[in-house]
Protein backbone atom coordinates (compact mmCIF):
# COMPACT_ATOMS: atom_id res chain seq x y z
CA UNK A 1 0.00 0.00 0.00
CA UNK A 2 1.68 3.20 -1.10
CA UNK A 3 1.23 6.47 0.68
CA UNK A 4 1.89 10.11 0.00
CA UNK A 5 5.29 11.57 0.69
CA UNK A 6 4.61 15.12 1.81
CA UNK A 7 7.82 17.10 1.80
CA UNK A 8 6.39 20.13 -0.01
CA UNK A 9 2.92 19.88 1.50
CA UNK A 10 4.16 18.97 4.99
CA UNK A 11 2.20 21.82 6.54
CA UNK A 12 -1.01 21.30 4.59
CA UNK A 13 -3.94 20.86 6.94
CA UNK A 14 -1.66 21.24 9.96
CA UNK A 15 -1.22 24.98 10.14
CA UNK A 16 -3.40 28.00 9.61
CA UNK A 17 -2.26 29.29 6.21
CA UNK A 18 -3.23 32.81 7.23
CA UNK A 19 -0.83 32.94 10.18
CA UNK A 20 2.90 33.45 9.75
CA UNK A 21 3.40 32.46 13.40
CA UNK A 22 2.20 28.94 12.53
CA UNK A 23 4.57 28.76 9.59
CA UNK A 24 7.51 29.94 11.67
CA UNK A 25 6.68 27.51 14.48
CA UNK A 26 6.74 24.70 11.91
CA UNK A 27 10.29 25.69 10.98
CA UNK A 28 9.45 28.26 8.32
CA UNK A 29 11.84 30.98 7.06
CA UNK A 30 14.78 29.13 8.62
CA UNK A 31 15.81 28.01 5.15
CA UNK A 32 15.75 31.54 3.75
CA UNK A 33 18.00 32.55 6.64
CA UNK A 34 20.44 29.77 5.76
CA UNK A 35 20.38 30.72 2.08
CA UNK A 36 21.11 34.38 2.71
CA UNK A 37 24.25 33.44 4.61
CA UNK A 38 25.59 31.70 1.52
CA UNK A 39 27.02 33.10 -1.68
CA UNK A 40 24.55 32.99 -4.57
CA UNK A 41 26.81 30.69 -6.62
CA UNK A 42 26.65 28.21 -3.75
CA UNK A 43 22.83 28.27 -3.87
CA UNK A 44 22.91 27.65 -7.61
CA UNK A 45 25.31 24.75 -7.14
CA UNK A 46 23.11 23.15 -4.49
CA UNK A 47 19.99 23.43 -6.67
CA UNK A 48 21.80 21.97 -9.69
CA UNK A 49 23.13 19.05 -7.62
CA UNK A 50 19.67 18.41 -6.19
CA UNK A 51 18.57 17.51 -9.75
CA UNK A 52 15.28 19.40 -9.32
CA UNK A 53 13.48 19.83 -12.63
CA UNK A 54 10.83 22.42 -13.48
CA UNK A 55 7.40 21.47 -12.22
CA UNK A 56 5.38 23.67 -14.56
CA UNK A 57 5.48 21.03 -17.25
CA UNK A 58 8.67 21.57 -19.26
CA UNK A 59 10.93 19.76 -16.78
CA UNK A 60 13.97 21.89 -17.45
CA UNK A 61 16.81 21.62 -14.91
CA UNK A 62 15.93 24.26 -12.32
CA UNK A 63 19.45 25.09 -11.21
CA UNK A 64 20.59 25.73 -14.78
CA UNK A 65 17.92 28.37 -15.35
CA UNK A 66 19.15 30.09 -12.19
CA UNK A 67 22.73 29.87 -13.41
CA UNK A 68 21.96 31.36 -16.84
CA UNK A 69 20.00 34.23 -15.37
CA UNK A 70 22.74 34.94 -12.85
CA UNK A 71 25.32 35.01 -15.63
CA UNK A 72 23.20 37.16 -17.97
CA UNK A 73 22.74 39.75 -15.31
CA UNK A 74 26.39 40.69 -15.31
CA UNK A 75 25.83 43.26 -18.05
CA UNK A 76 22.42 44.57 -17.02
CA UNK A 77 21.70 45.63 -13.45
CA UNK A 78 17.98 44.84 -13.65
CA UNK A 79 16.96 41.29 -12.88
CA UNK A 80 13.60 39.86 -11.95
CA UNK A 81 12.14 36.74 -10.47
CA UNK A 82 8.66 35.83 -11.63
CA UNK A 83 6.58 33.16 -9.98
CA UNK A 84 4.29 31.65 -12.60
CA UNK A 85 1.05 31.11 -10.70
CA UNK A 86 -1.14 31.21 -13.80
CA UNK A 87 -2.09 27.55 -13.42
CA UNK A 88 -4.47 26.82 -16.28
CA UNK A 89 -3.74 23.37 -17.71
CA UNK A 90 -7.02 21.41 -17.57
CA UNK A 91 -6.96 18.91 -14.74
CA UNK A 92 -4.30 20.80 -12.82
CA UNK A 93 -4.74 22.39 -9.40
CA UNK A 94 -1.49 21.56 -7.61
CA UNK A 95 -0.31 25.16 -7.39
CA UNK A 96 -3.63 26.16 -5.89
CA UNK A 97 -3.11 23.38 -3.32
CA UNK A 98 0.22 24.93 -2.31
CA UNK A 99 -0.97 28.54 -2.29
CA UNK A 100 -4.14 27.82 -0.32
CA UNK A 101 -2.47 25.50 2.20
CA UNK A 102 0.94 27.07 2.74
CA UNK A 103 1.38 30.45 1.02
CA UNK A 104 4.46 31.26 3.11
CA UNK A 105 6.25 28.28 1.60
CA UNK A 106 5.99 29.95 -1.79
CA UNK A 107 7.19 33.28 -0.38
CA UNK A 108 10.19 31.61 1.23
CA UNK A 109 11.01 29.75 -2.01
CA UNK A 110 10.84 33.07 -3.87
CA UNK A 111 13.26 34.71 -1.44
CA UNK A 112 15.80 31.95 -2.10
CA UNK A 113 15.37 32.06 -5.90
CA UNK A 114 15.46 35.86 -6.06
CA UNK A 115 18.58 35.93 -3.93
CA UNK A 116 20.33 33.46 -6.23
CA UNK A 117 20.13 36.01 -9.04
CA UNK A 118 20.34 39.04 -6.74
CA UNK A 119 16.97 40.30 -7.92
CA UNK A 120 15.48 42.99 -5.72
CA UNK A 121 12.03 42.76 -7.30
CA UNK A 122 9.84 39.71 -7.76
CA UNK A 123 6.35 39.24 -9.13
CA UNK A 124 3.76 36.58 -8.62
CA UNK A 125 1.66 36.38 -11.79
CA UNK A 126 -1.51 34.87 -10.39
CA UNK A 127 -4.48 33.85 -12.47
CA UNK A 128 -7.48 36.10 -11.98
CA UNK A 129 -9.81 33.25 -11.01
CA UNK A 130 -7.74 32.22 -7.96
CA UNK A 131 -9.42 34.61 -5.52
CA UNK A 132 -8.63 32.67 -2.33
CA UNK A 133 -4.95 32.30 -3.31
CA UNK A 134 -4.82 36.05 -3.91
CA UNK A 135 -6.22 36.72 -0.45
CA UNK A 136 -3.80 34.35 1.26
CA UNK A 137 -0.73 35.43 -0.69
CA UNK A 138 -1.45 39.12 -0.14
CA UNK A 139 -1.75 38.42 3.57
CA UNK A 140 1.43 36.36 3.58
CA UNK A 141 3.43 39.09 1.84
CA UNK A 142 2.16 41.68 4.29
CA UNK A 143 3.04 39.48 7.27
CA UNK A 144 6.47 38.64 5.83
CA UNK A 145 7.17 42.36 5.48
CA UNK A 146 6.10 42.98 9.07
CA UNK A 147 8.50 40.27 10.20
CA UNK A 148 11.23 41.72 7.98
CA UNK A 149 11.53 38.59 5.83
CA UNK A 150 10.81 40.93 2.91
CA UNK A 151 11.74 44.54 2.34
CA UNK A 152 15.08 46.11 3.03
CA UNK A 153 18.04 44.38 4.68
CA UNK A 154 16.49 40.92 5.16
CA UNK A 155 18.00 39.04 8.12
CA UNK A 156 20.46 41.92 8.41
CA UNK A 157 22.37 40.67 5.35
CA UNK A 158 21.92 43.79 3.27
CA UNK A 159 19.76 41.89 0.73
CA UNK A 160 16.47 43.57 -0.15
CA UNK A 161 13.47 42.06 -1.92
CA UNK A 162 10.02 43.31 -2.74
CA UNK A 163 7.32 40.89 -3.97
CA UNK A 164 4.26 42.14 -5.82
CA UNK A 165 1.22 40.17 -6.95
CA UNK A 166 -0.10 40.87 -10.43
CA UNK A 167 -3.31 39.13 -11.36
CA UNK A 168 -4.18 37.85 -14.79
CA UNK A 169 -7.66 38.09 -16.25
CA UNK A 170 -8.53 34.82 -17.91
CA UNK A 171 -5.97 33.64 -20.43
CA UNK A 172 -4.41 30.15 -20.49
CA UNK A 173 -1.69 31.38 -22.79
CA UNK A 174 -0.37 33.77 -20.14
CA UNK A 175 0.95 30.71 -18.33
CA UNK A 176 3.65 30.41 -20.96
CA UNK A 177 6.68 32.30 -19.67
CA UNK A 178 7.25 34.76 -22.51
CA UNK A 179 3.54 35.43 -22.98
CA UNK A 180 3.32 35.93 -19.22
CA UNK A 181 6.01 38.57 -19.48
CA UNK A 182 4.11 40.34 -22.26
CA UNK A 183 1.03 40.35 -20.04
CA UNK A 184 3.05 41.67 -17.08
CA UNK A 185 4.27 44.49 -19.30
CA UNK A 186 0.66 45.54 -19.84
CA UNK A 187 0.05 44.07 -23.27
CA UNK A 188 -2.08 41.48 -24.98
CA UNK A 189 -0.85 37.98 -24.25
CA UNK A 190 1.04 37.18 -27.42
CA UNK A 191 4.11 34.94 -27.33
CA UNK A 192 7.54 36.10 -28.33
CA UNK A 193 10.04 34.26 -30.44
CA UNK A 194 12.60 32.35 -28.41
CA UNK A 195 15.55 32.65 -28.33
CA UNK A 196 16.17 35.07 -26.69
CA UNK A 197 14.98 33.26 -23.58
CA UNK A 198 13.77 35.18 -20.52
CA UNK A 199 17.00 34.28 -18.70
CA UNK A 200 18.72 36.54 -21.18
CA UNK A 201 16.04 39.03 -22.15
CA UNK A 202 12.79 38.94 -20.22
CA UNK A 203 10.73 41.46 -18.30
CA UNK A 204 11.39 44.97 -19.61
CA UNK A 205 14.26 43.45 -21.59
CA UNK A 206 16.17 42.38 -18.49
CA UNK A 207 17.33 38.87 -17.39
CA UNK A 208 14.34 37.20 -15.79
CA UNK A 209 13.95 33.94 -13.92
CA UNK A 210 10.48 32.44 -14.35
CA UNK A 211 9.60 29.54 -12.08
CA UNK A 212 6.44 27.57 -11.45
CA UNK A 213 4.88 27.64 -7.95
CA UNK A 214 5.71 23.99 -7.22
CA UNK A 215 9.30 24.41 -8.40
CA UNK A 216 9.81 27.36 -6.04
CA UNK A 217 8.14 25.48 -3.20
CA UNK A 218 10.87 22.82 -3.36
CA UNK A 219 13.68 25.30 -2.74
CA UNK A 220 13.33 25.76 1.04
CA UNK A 221 13.59 22.05 1.74
CA UNK A 222 16.53 21.68 -0.65
CA UNK A 223 18.45 24.46 1.06
CA UNK A 224 17.59 23.22 4.54
CA UNK A 225 18.21 19.51 4.03
CA UNK A 226 20.74 19.62 1.23
CA UNK A 227 21.12 18.54 -2.38
CA UNK A 228 21.97 14.93 -1.46
CA UNK A 229 18.78 14.56 0.57
CA UNK A 230 16.59 15.76 -2.29
CA UNK A 231 18.53 13.83 -4.91
CA UNK A 232 18.11 10.62 -2.91
CA UNK A 233 14.34 10.84 -3.27
CA UNK A 234 12.73 9.78 -6.52
CA UNK A 235 14.40 8.18 -9.53
CA UNK A 236 17.49 8.49 -11.70
CA UNK A 237 15.87 10.98 -14.07
CA UNK A 238 13.41 12.61 -11.71
CA UNK A 239 14.42 13.60 -8.20
CA UNK A 240 12.03 14.55 -5.45
CA UNK A 241 8.27 14.33 -5.27
CA UNK A 242 5.44 15.45 -7.54
CA UNK A 243 2.06 16.80 -6.56
CA UNK A 244 -0.34 14.87 -8.74
CA UNK A 245 -3.86 16.19 -9.34
CA UNK A 246 -6.28 13.45 -10.26
CA UNK A 247 -9.83 13.94 -11.51
CA UNK A 248 -12.51 12.25 -13.56
CA UNK A 249 -13.68 8.71 -12.90
CA UNK A 250 -11.97 7.93 -9.59
CA UNK A 251 -13.38 7.47 -6.10
CA UNK A 252 -11.05 10.02 -4.48
CA UNK A 253 -10.29 12.86 -6.89
CA UNK A 254 -7.90 15.45 -5.48
CA UNK A 255 -4.22 16.19 -5.00
CA UNK A 256 -1.58 13.75 -3.77
CA UNK A 257 2.13 14.35 -3.25
CA UNK A 258 4.03 11.23 -4.25
CA UNK A 259 7.65 10.23 -4.62
CA UNK A 260 8.77 10.11 -8.24
CA UNK A 261 8.89 6.50 -9.30
CA UNK A 262 5.53 5.33 -7.92
CA UNK A 263 3.50 3.70 -10.66
CA UNK A 264 0.43 5.13 -12.36
CA UNK A 265 -1.46 2.11 -11.03
CA UNK A 266 -0.43 3.00 -7.46
CA UNK A 267 -1.75 6.51 -7.91
CA UNK A 268 -5.00 5.73 -9.71
CA UNK A 269 -6.04 2.55 -7.90
CA UNK A 270 -4.56 2.95 -4.45
CA UNK A 271 -4.36 6.63 -3.63
CA UNK A 272 -7.34 7.69 -5.72
CA UNK A 273 -9.32 4.58 -4.87
CA UNK A 274 -9.81 3.25 -8.36
CA UNK A 275 -12.85 3.49 -10.63
CA UNK A 276 -16.25 3.95 -8.95
CA UNK A 277 -19.58 2.24 -9.68
CA UNK A 278 -18.00 -1.09 -10.53
CA UNK A 279 -16.70 0.19 -13.85
CA UNK A 280 -13.34 -0.53 -15.44
CA UNK A 281 -10.42 1.64 -16.39
CA UNK A 282 -10.31 2.67 -20.04
CA UNK A 283 -7.87 5.56 -20.36
CA UNK A 284 -6.02 8.28 -18.51
CA UNK A 285 -5.03 11.66 -19.91
CA UNK A 286 -1.68 12.60 -18.40
CA UNK A 287 -0.49 16.20 -18.32
CA UNK A 288 -3.72 17.95 -19.18
CA UNK A 289 -4.92 19.01 -22.61
CA UNK A 290 -1.31 19.34 -23.80
CA UNK A 291 -0.78 15.84 -22.57
CA UNK A 292 -1.08 12.25 -23.67
CA UNK A 293 -3.58 9.41 -23.38
CA UNK A 294 -2.50 6.05 -22.03
CA UNK A 295 -4.34 2.75 -21.75
CA UNK A 296 -4.18 -0.01 -19.14
CA UNK A 297 -0.98 -1.47 -20.61
CA UNK A 298 0.90 1.59 -19.37
CA UNK A 299 -0.34 1.52 -15.78
CA UNK A 300 2.84 -0.11 -14.50
CA UNK A 301 4.98 2.82 -15.66
CA UNK A 302 6.83 4.65 -12.89
CA UNK A 303 6.16 8.37 -12.57
CA UNK A 304 8.95 10.49 -14.01
CA UNK A 305 9.84 12.77 -16.91
CA UNK A 306 11.89 10.27 -18.91
CA UNK A 307 10.12 7.10 -17.85
CA UNK A 308 6.83 8.46 -19.18
CA UNK A 309 8.48 9.83 -22.30
CA UNK A 310 9.76 6.33 -23.07
CA UNK A 311 6.18 5.08 -23.42
CA UNK A 312 5.06 8.01 -25.53
CA UNK A 313 3.55 9.89 -22.62
CA UNK A 314 4.29 13.10 -20.76
CA UNK A 315 4.33 14.02 -17.08
CA UNK A 316 3.56 17.66 -17.84
CA UNK A 317 1.83 19.45 -15.00
CA UNK A 318 1.17 16.17 -13.19
CA UNK A 319 -2.53 16.16 -13.99
CA UNK A 320 -4.18 12.76 -14.42
CA UNK A 321 -7.72 12.58 -15.78
CA UNK A 322 -9.22 9.11 -15.60
CA UNK A 323 -11.85 7.76 -17.99
CA UNK A 324 -13.96 4.66 -17.32
CA UNK A 325 -15.07 2.13 -19.91
CA UNK A 326 -18.28 4.05 -20.66
CA UNK A 327 -16.51 7.24 -21.71
CA UNK A 328 -16.15 8.32 -25.29
CA UNK A 329 -12.55 8.90 -26.41
CA UNK A 330 -13.69 10.79 -29.52
CA UNK A 331 -15.75 13.25 -27.48
CA UNK A 332 -12.85 13.83 -25.10
CA UNK A 333 -10.54 14.47 -28.04
CA UNK A 334 -13.01 17.00 -29.39
CA UNK A 335 -13.13 18.62 -25.93
CA UNK A 336 -9.37 19.00 -25.87
CA UNK A 337 -9.22 20.47 -29.37
CA UNK A 338 -12.00 22.95 -28.54
CA UNK A 339 -9.99 24.06 -25.53
CA UNK A 340 -6.99 24.89 -27.68
CA UNK A 341 -9.20 26.65 -30.22
CA UNK A 342 -10.68 28.88 -27.50
CA UNK A 343 -7.34 29.70 -25.93
CA UNK A 344 -5.33 30.35 -29.09
CA UNK A 345 -4.30 34.00 -29.20
CA UNK A 346 -4.49 34.06 -32.98
CA UNK A 347 -1.01 35.44 -33.62
CA UNK A 348 0.27 32.49 -35.68
CA UNK A 349 -1.75 31.52 -38.73
CA UNK A 350 -1.00 27.79 -38.38
CA UNK A 351 -2.32 27.74 -34.80
CA UNK A 352 -5.29 30.03 -35.40
CA UNK A 353 -6.52 28.25 -38.48
CA UNK A 354 -5.04 24.87 -37.62
CA UNK A 355 -6.97 24.59 -34.35
CA UNK A 356 -10.15 25.41 -36.25
CA UNK A 357 -9.40 22.70 -38.78
CA UNK A 358 -8.66 20.18 -36.03
CA UNK A 359 -11.81 20.99 -34.08
CA UNK A 360 -14.09 20.94 -37.11
CA UNK A 361 -12.35 17.82 -38.39
CA UNK A 362 -12.88 16.02 -35.11
CA UNK A 363 -16.53 17.05 -35.06
CA UNK A 364 -16.88 15.69 -38.57
CA UNK A 365 -15.31 12.38 -37.57
CA UNK A 366 -17.77 12.08 -34.68
CA UNK A 367 -20.78 12.97 -36.87
CA UNK A 368 -19.96 11.14 -40.08
CA UNK A 369 -17.59 8.40 -38.87
CA UNK A 370 -16.22 6.39 -41.79
CA UNK A 371 -17.89 8.82 -44.21
CA UNK A 372 -15.87 11.71 -42.82
CA UNK A 373 -13.31 13.50 -44.95
CA UNK A 374 -11.09 13.42 -41.89
CA UNK A 375 -9.33 10.67 -40.00
CA UNK A 376 -6.80 10.45 -37.20
CA UNK A 377 -3.80 10.43 -39.53
CA UNK A 378 -4.95 13.61 -41.23
CA UNK A 379 -5.45 15.33 -37.89
CA UNK A 380 -1.97 14.27 -36.81
CA UNK A 381 -0.51 15.55 -40.07
CA UNK A 382 -2.19 18.93 -39.52
CA UNK A 383 -1.17 19.09 -35.86
CA UNK A 384 2.40 18.12 -36.67
CA UNK A 385 2.57 20.92 -39.23
CA UNK A 386 1.21 23.32 -36.59
CA UNK A 387 3.78 22.22 -34.04
CA UNK A 388 6.61 23.05 -36.44
CA UNK A 389 5.28 26.44 -37.43
CA UNK A 390 3.78 27.91 -34.25
CA UNK A 391 5.66 30.27 -31.97
CA UNK A 392 4.53 28.91 -28.66
CA UNK A 393 3.62 25.71 -26.85
CA UNK A 394 -0.09 26.12 -27.51
CA UNK A 395 0.21 25.55 -31.26
CA UNK A 396 2.82 22.92 -30.54
CA UNK A 397 0.52 20.97 -28.23
CA UNK A 398 -2.42 19.34 -30.09
CA UNK A 399 -0.05 16.92 -31.78
CA UNK A 400 0.76 15.37 -28.37
CA UNK A 401 -2.65 13.96 -27.44
CA UNK A 402 -3.33 13.07 -31.08
CA UNK A 403 -0.13 11.06 -31.48
CA UNK A 404 -0.82 9.26 -28.22
CA UNK A 405 -4.26 8.34 -29.53
CA UNK A 406 -2.61 6.78 -32.56
CA UNK A 407 -0.42 4.73 -30.27
CA UNK A 408 -3.00 3.63 -27.71
CA UNK A 409 -6.50 4.19 -29.10
CA UNK A 410 -6.33 3.88 -32.87
CA UNK A 411 -9.23 1.42 -32.77
CA UNK A 412 -11.54 4.17 -31.52
CA UNK A 413 -11.07 5.95 -34.84
CA UNK A 414 -11.68 2.83 -36.96
CA UNK A 415 -15.38 2.55 -37.64
CA UNK A 416 -15.13 -0.51 -39.88
CA UNK A 417 -14.03 -2.58 -36.91
CA UNK A 418 -17.05 -1.76 -34.71
CA UNK B 1 -13.85 54.68 -4.79
CA UNK B 2 -14.14 56.68 -7.96
CA UNK B 3 -12.10 56.29 -11.09
CA UNK B 4 -9.53 58.98 -10.29
CA UNK B 5 -8.93 57.53 -6.83
CA UNK B 6 -8.36 54.10 -8.32
CA UNK B 7 -5.96 55.41 -10.96
CA UNK B 8 -3.95 57.35 -8.43
CA UNK B 9 -3.28 54.19 -6.43
CA UNK B 10 -1.03 53.03 -9.25
CA UNK B 11 2.18 54.44 -10.60
CA UNK B 12 1.46 55.54 -14.22
CA UNK B 13 3.48 52.78 -15.87
CA UNK B 14 2.10 50.52 -18.60
CA UNK B 15 2.88 47.44 -16.50
CA UNK B 16 0.01 48.45 -14.21
CA UNK B 17 -2.56 48.43 -17.01
CA UNK B 18 -4.09 45.05 -16.24
CA UNK B 19 -4.22 45.68 -12.49
CA UNK B 20 -5.90 49.06 -13.10
CA UNK B 21 -8.46 47.49 -15.41
CA UNK B 22 -9.18 44.71 -12.88
CA UNK B 23 -9.68 47.32 -10.13
CA UNK B 24 -11.92 49.53 -12.26
CA UNK B 25 -14.06 46.55 -13.20
CA UNK B 26 -14.27 45.26 -9.62
CA UNK B 27 -15.39 48.69 -8.45
CA UNK B 28 -17.95 49.11 -11.20
CA UNK B 29 -21.52 48.26 -10.08
CA UNK B 30 -22.18 46.75 -13.50
CA UNK B 31 -18.85 44.86 -13.58
CA UNK B 32 -17.57 46.34 -16.80
CA UNK B 33 -15.08 48.76 -18.27
CA UNK B 34 -16.70 51.69 -20.02
CA UNK B 35 -15.37 53.59 -23.01
CA UNK B 36 -14.85 56.53 -20.68
CA UNK B 37 -12.81 54.30 -18.35
CA UNK B 38 -10.62 53.26 -21.25
CA UNK B 39 -10.04 56.87 -22.34
CA UNK B 40 -9.11 57.93 -18.80
CA UNK B 41 -6.73 54.99 -18.38
CA UNK B 42 -5.04 55.69 -21.72
CA UNK B 43 -4.60 59.29 -20.70
CA UNK B 44 -3.28 58.39 -17.23
CA UNK B 45 -0.76 55.89 -18.57
CA UNK B 46 0.08 57.99 -21.60
CA UNK B 47 -0.51 55.14 -24.03
CA UNK B 48 -2.78 54.97 -27.08
CA UNK B 49 -6.46 54.22 -26.52
CA UNK B 50 -6.05 51.35 -28.97
CA UNK B 51 -3.56 49.70 -26.60
CA UNK B 52 -6.03 49.83 -23.74
CA UNK B 53 -8.80 48.59 -26.03
CA UNK B 54 -6.53 45.77 -27.16
CA UNK B 55 -5.93 44.58 -23.61
CA UNK B 56 -9.59 44.87 -22.55
CA UNK B 57 -10.74 42.80 -25.52
CA UNK B 58 -8.02 40.16 -25.10
CA UNK B 59 -8.67 38.98 -21.53
CA UNK B 60 -11.79 36.88 -21.01
CA UNK B 61 -12.54 38.18 -17.52
CA UNK B 62 -12.76 41.79 -18.71
CA UNK B 63 -15.99 43.08 -20.21
CA UNK B 64 -16.78 46.15 -22.29
CA UNK B 65 -20.49 45.68 -21.84
CA UNK B 66 -22.45 46.18 -18.60
CA UNK B 67 -23.14 42.97 -16.75
CA UNK B 68 -25.44 41.76 -13.99
CA UNK B 69 -25.00 41.66 -10.24
CA UNK B 70 -24.05 37.98 -10.39
CA UNK B 71 -21.71 36.80 -13.11
CA UNK B 72 -22.08 33.07 -13.61
CA UNK B 73 -19.13 31.44 -15.33
CA UNK B 74 -19.57 27.76 -16.18
CA UNK B 75 -16.41 25.77 -16.86
CA UNK B 76 -16.43 24.01 -20.20
CA UNK B 77 -12.94 22.49 -20.22
CA UNK B 78 -12.32 18.76 -20.80
CA UNK B 79 -12.78 17.41 -17.24
CA UNK B 80 -15.96 19.40 -16.56
CA UNK B 81 -17.32 18.69 -20.02
CA UNK B 82 -16.81 14.96 -19.48
CA UNK B 83 -18.62 15.08 -16.14
CA UNK B 84 -21.63 17.07 -17.36
CA UNK B 85 -21.01 20.80 -17.78
CA UNK B 86 -23.11 20.96 -20.95
CA UNK B 87 -26.18 19.87 -19.00
CA UNK B 88 -25.50 22.48 -16.33
CA UNK B 89 -25.15 25.21 -18.90
CA UNK B 90 -28.36 24.15 -20.65
CA UNK B 91 -30.22 24.13 -17.33
CA UNK B 92 -29.01 27.63 -16.53
CA UNK B 93 -30.02 28.87 -19.97
CA UNK B 94 -33.46 27.37 -19.43
CA UNK B 95 -33.95 28.84 -15.95
CA UNK B 96 -32.61 32.30 -16.76
CA UNK B 97 -33.89 32.41 -20.33
CA UNK B 98 -30.63 33.85 -21.63
CA UNK B 99 -27.74 32.53 -23.72
CA UNK B 100 -24.04 32.69 -22.80
CA UNK B 101 -22.85 36.27 -23.10
CA UNK B 102 -26.26 37.72 -22.15
CA UNK B 103 -27.68 39.32 -19.01
CA UNK B 104 -31.17 38.82 -17.58
CA UNK B 105 -33.64 41.68 -18.04
CA UNK B 106 -33.69 42.38 -14.29
CA UNK B 107 -29.90 42.80 -14.50
CA UNK B 108 -29.35 40.16 -11.82
CA UNK B 109 -27.54 37.45 -13.74
CA UNK B 110 -25.01 37.30 -16.55
CA UNK B 111 -24.21 33.89 -18.00
CA UNK B 112 -20.77 33.13 -19.37
CA UNK B 113 -18.57 30.15 -20.04
CA UNK B 114 -14.98 29.83 -18.89
CA UNK B 115 -12.08 27.47 -19.33
CA UNK B 116 -10.47 25.34 -16.59
CA UNK B 117 -10.89 26.88 -13.14
CA UNK B 118 -8.47 24.50 -11.43
CA UNK B 119 -11.22 22.81 -9.37
CA UNK B 120 -11.31 19.62 -11.44
CA UNK B 121 -11.73 17.29 -8.46
CA UNK B 122 -15.13 18.95 -7.88
CA UNK B 123 -16.35 18.88 -11.46
CA UNK B 124 -18.56 19.98 -13.08
CA UNK B 125 -18.06 23.41 -11.64
CA UNK B 126 -18.84 27.09 -12.02
CA UNK B 127 -18.03 30.34 -10.29
CA UNK B 128 -20.52 33.07 -9.50
CA UNK B 129 -18.55 36.25 -8.86
CA UNK B 130 -15.89 34.89 -6.49
CA UNK B 131 -17.73 31.85 -5.16
CA UNK B 132 -17.08 28.40 -6.56
CA UNK B 133 -19.86 25.80 -6.84
CA UNK B 134 -18.77 22.26 -7.65
CA UNK B 135 -20.01 18.70 -8.08
CA UNK B 136 -23.10 20.21 -9.71
CA UNK B 137 -26.09 17.97 -10.25
CA UNK B 138 -29.07 18.84 -12.42
CA UNK B 139 -30.96 20.25 -9.41
CA UNK B 140 -28.20 22.56 -8.30
CA UNK B 141 -28.47 25.42 -10.82
CA UNK B 142 -32.11 25.99 -9.83
CA UNK B 143 -31.38 25.88 -6.11
CA UNK B 144 -28.41 28.22 -6.40
CA UNK B 145 -30.29 30.75 -8.55
CA UNK B 146 -33.19 30.72 -6.07
CA UNK B 147 -30.83 31.31 -3.15
CA UNK B 148 -29.23 34.27 -4.88
CA UNK B 149 -32.57 35.73 -5.92
CA UNK B 150 -33.88 35.60 -2.39
CA UNK B 151 -30.70 37.25 -1.14
CA UNK B 152 -29.73 34.51 1.27
CA UNK B 153 -26.07 34.68 0.27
Amino acid sequence: MISEKRIILKNAGRINPGKIEDYIAAGGYRSAGIALEKDETEIIDIVIRSRLRGRGGAGFTTGLKMKYTNQSGIISPGRYLICNADEGEPGTFKDRAIMENDPHLLIEGMIIAAYSIKASKAYIYLRGEYFRSNELLSGAIRQAKEHEFLGRNIFGTGYSLDIEIKTGAGSYLCGEELTLIESLEGKRGYPRIKPPFPTEKGLFGDPTLVYNVETLSNLPLIIEHGAEYFSSIGTADSAGTKIITISGDVINPGYFEVEMGVTLRDIIFELAGGIPDGRNFKAALLGGASGTFIDSTALGTPLGYDSLKSIGAVLGSGAIMVMNDQRDILKMTHSILKFFGHESCGKCVPCRIGNSVLTDGMEDIIKRRDKSRYNLDLLIYEADYMSKTSLCPLGQSPVLPLKSLKRYFEKEFRFDIK
Amino acid sequence: MNRTEILNRFRPGRENLLMILNELQNNSPEHFISDEDMREVAHYLNIPLSSVFGVVTYYSMLSRIPRGKYIIRVCRSPVCEMTGSEGILEELQRILNIRPGETTADKLFTLETTECLGRCNESPGMIINEEFYGKLGSDDPGKIIDHLKSGIR
